[in-house]
């Protein structure tokens, strides 16, 4: 098959592709895999030794909350002497943005692929500031996690039984024209959630339960972002392992490294060091402050979302910097290193186009344009949280590692 | 054309590809220039045109 060919069939398993938010189960229930002491994280494989600020603070608060250890220096002593097991989400069909700690008592979002019959999962999204996922593990965080797992978590599956699952992809597609990007502006999409679920929130809870609920995920802001990331996954996983295809499958970061998967290379990683964020910071923090780009959230950008949809976007800019121009630009300069357009993730502003779809690593090398993310930046030190968001780009060096394998792919 | 005329003797609109100081210095000349966002295939790494000349083969 010629590589244009397997790319065209690559990116109509992604395009037929549905997500279908349908439950909400622990981890250890429905994640492949998940042992008595697994910490999944997000992007590439990285040993706790590499690990950043953010994500060690995050997996303290994890092997806190699962009862594993009472104190940072207990959990370095398990984390080192090899008790905890280690693994990059994206091998077990999970995902999460920032440092994206999965441990098996956490409750995950369970969204279907029902055309290709691929589960995925995704922890419950915890709100901005002093949360989780930025390496935050303090009381009152704990008290949060297990609030949000104990309390929303059940109601919230309850309602998603009764209303048969949400739709994500059609949610997702209404918001796209409703002026978000599915990655750092949420406010239609969220609301959209909102009001898909609320009727059934009150049918199966009781008032108060109901009101903490709905304005959880009012207040959270991007409730929807890691349930929309799991369903991402999804379609990606069905392009994924299509023979000769040049389509990059995944795009993920671990604060260390930023590495790529290429649909035609199976489940090889291509990673180089993870860049700095450009962007706006809050008041009191700046560049001396900040992580190294973190999460998988740019599964978003991989699946034609985030950046890649700025121009229906530009509102994004107020938060990551840079003006609306900048946005419809981004957009453009994507459809260069992309194979294909979306089929159902229409751009208003560019005459109902479809977003770039498909980074093919051929024409990110060819062109020089690398994938840009704009992303939230975590603080370097563990516990503080978001300190700011930006943009960034996949370094160049991930794509051309890629294409050497693939051109030697068939060599003995 | 006759050999005596010559296509600058009218006035001329450009279209720059490469290197941007040359659209500066006719913009400095106030001659209408649009520079364009061009570069090498692969930054002009010449192992990495080789690399996308033999998968354009497999195109």
């Amino acid at each position: 098959m010629s590589i244009n060919e397997a790319n065209k069939n690559c990116l109509q398993r992604i395009q037929e592709s549905t997500a279908l938010w349908s439950d909400i189960r622990p981890a250890k229930e429905v994640i492949p895999g998940m042992s008595k002491r697994t910490v999944l994280h997000a992007g590439p494989p990285v040993a706790w030794e590499n690990m950043c600020g953010p994500m060690r603070g995050s997996i303290t608060g994890a092997c806190i909350y699962e009862g594993w250890a009472r104190t940072p220096e207990e959990v370095a002593e398990l984390a080192t002497s090899g008790e905890l097991e280690f693994d990059s989400s994206h091998h077990r069909h999970a995902i999460g943005p920032m440092s994206g700690i999965i441990t098996p008592s956490m409750e995950v979002n369970v969204v279907t692929n029902t055309v290709h019959n691929i589960e995925t999962y995704s922890t419950l999204y915890m709100g901005i500031g002093k949360v989780l996922r930025h390496g935050a593990f303090d009381d009152e965080v704990l008290a949060k996690l297990r609030w949000m797992n104990e309390n929303l978590a059940p109601l919230l599956k309850a309602a998603l039984l009764r209303a048969g699952g949400i739709d994500l992809k059609s949610l997702v597609a209404q918001a796209v024209q409703m002026g978000d990007e599915l990655h750092n502006r949420n406010k239609a999409s969220n609301a959209l959630l909102l009001t898909s679920l609320v009727q059934h929130l009150i049918a199966v809870g009781d008032k108060a339960a109901v009101i903490e609920a709905i304005d959880f995920i009012d207040k959270a802001g991007h409730f929807i972002l890691n349930a929309v990331m799991a369903g991402a996954k999804g379609m990606l996983d069905a392009g994924s392992n299509v023979k000769d295809s040049t389509i990059v499958t995944a795009l993920a970061r671990n604060g260390y490294e930023t590495g790529i998967r290429v649909s035609g290379l199976g489940d090889t990683w291509f990673t180089a060091p993870a860049p700095m964020i450009e962007g706006v910071y809050f008041p009191g923090f700046g560049p001396e402050d900040a992580n190294p780009d973190m999460g998988d959230s740019a599964i978003t950008e991989t699946v034609g979302l985030g950046s890649f949809a700025m121009a229906g976007a530009p509102a994004v800019v107020e938060y990551i910097g840079g003006t609306a121009q900048f946005a419809m630009e981004t957009t453009l300069r994507m459809y260069e290193i992309t194979a294909g357009e979306h089929e159902t993730f229409k751009l208003p502003p560019v005459n109902f186009r479809g977003t770039p779809l498909g980074i093919d690593i051929r024409k990110v090398v060819e062109t020089g344009i690398t994938p840009v993310i704009n992303t939230g930046i975590a603080c370097k030190r563990p516990g503080v949280g978001q300190i700011g968001a930006g943009l960034t780009a996949a370094p160049i060096e991930c794509f051309t590692q890629a294409l050497d394998a693939f051109a030697n792919r068939n060599e003995p | 054309m006759k050999v005596d005329q010559s296509p600058l003797d009218k006035p001329i609109r450009v279209i720059n590809i490469g290197l941007e100081s040359f659209a500066e210095d006719l913009r400095n000349a106030d001659i209408p220039v649009i520079q364009m966002d061009w570069r090498p295939p692969a930054g002009g790494d010449l192992k990495l045109i080789a690399l996308l000349d033999r998968l354009a083969k497999e195109a």
